[in-house]
């Protein structure tokens, strides 16, 4: 059987699923929040590199490779705050995450 | 042919039960771990598509960078994650729900989907894969010629992140004792001497 470009859709829908039903199971713990957002971040990189092999164009690659770089800054950025958030609170719950602003 | 389907099949299930075990398992550590294999399968499915590049760099940036700086943080936070995990099945229900609803959206969206001939045509003269060309050579002549300046701006967001993260975990602590070179190198031999007469049988 020929894999076409609807079984890497598949691939990619199933696992933005699960980042955001990892989103909603673990509300507390931000690290597998960010974690879920890495997952999201993959399905739709699967989905840009299977229609550029599939149609025989490389601006989705190009596409991919920044939406890798903007994950990696991301990544960083929210790991950065976590640690600053832990520092001053003892702790990393979400509940009361809303402290942060203002 | 019938590898590669083997292959597809094998990867794509690899990886969608570590990205499961990631969301679901109960140690953090654990998750990560789920994490890097979930990238590991996914750029081998990169190489099944012919995308070999994008692969490579799945790899070196997720793996070597990203999940490396996600196990940091994991083990040099001191959390209780038993007590981070007390909503677990409370909210079971409702990501389920949402979960399902969205996944079965996906599906109807891609076994209903139908694309025109027209489209690849029209696809295919932006940026047209060269077949005598490795894929790094061909993603290098159309980053560098049309992309140029998206490329100059993912370069300025990672050194924004870069900065931004050094600015947000950058503390000056006091009473840490760190060498300071201007001063050494100013110090006089007068300050810092000094000629004492020294009585014998006593100390200084």
């Amino acid at each position: 059987m020929e894999i076409g470009l609807a079984h890497y859709l598949t691939v990619s829908a199933i696992l933005l699923t699960l980042g955001i039903f990892g989103i909603f199971l673990n509300r507390k713990n931000v690290i597998v929040i960010l974690m879920s957002i890495e997952l999201m971040l993959l399905a739709v990189n699967i989905n840009l590199v299977a229609f550029s092999a599939y149609l025989g164009n490389l601006v989705g690659q190009v596409f991919a490779l920044f939406i890798l770089t903007v994950a990696a800054g991301e990544a960083a950025i929210g790991l950065a705050i976590l640690v600053v958030y832990f520092r001053n609170r003892g702790t990393i719950a979400v509940e009361d995450i809303h402290h942060m602003k203002g | 042919m019938i590898i590669s389907t083997i292959a597809f099949y094998l990867f794509a299930a690899m990886t969608i039960a570590s990205a499961f075990m990631v969301i679901s398992a109960k140690n953090p550590v654990h998750s990560v771990l789920y994490l890097i294999l979930a990238f590991f399968n996914s750029a081998a499915l990169f190489v099944l598509l012919g995308a070999e590049f994008i692969a490579m760099i799945l790899v070196v940036v997720y793996v070597g960078a990203v999940a490396v700086l996600f196990l940091f943080v994991v083990m040099m936070l001191d959390i209780n994650f038993a007590e981070l995990r007390q909503g677990f099945l409370q909210y079971l229900p409702i990501g389920g729900l949402i979960g399902v609803i969205l996944l079965i959206e996906l599906i109807l969206v891609v076994s209903g989907w139908a694309l025109s001939p027209e489209a690849i045509q029209v696809g295919s003269q932006v940026a047209p894969v060269v077949s005598d060309l490795t894929n790094t050579e061909q993603l290098g002549h159309v980053i560098y010629t049309d992309y140029a300046y998206l490329f100059q701006i993912a370069g300025m967001i990672l050194l924004v992140a870069m900065i931004g993260a050094i600015v947000l975990t950058n503390r000056s602590r006091p009473g840490v004792r760190k060498q300071n070179i201007a001063r050494q190198v100013y110090r006089r031999p007068e300050e810092s001497m000094a000629v004492r007469k020294v009585e014998p049988g006593q100390g200084v």
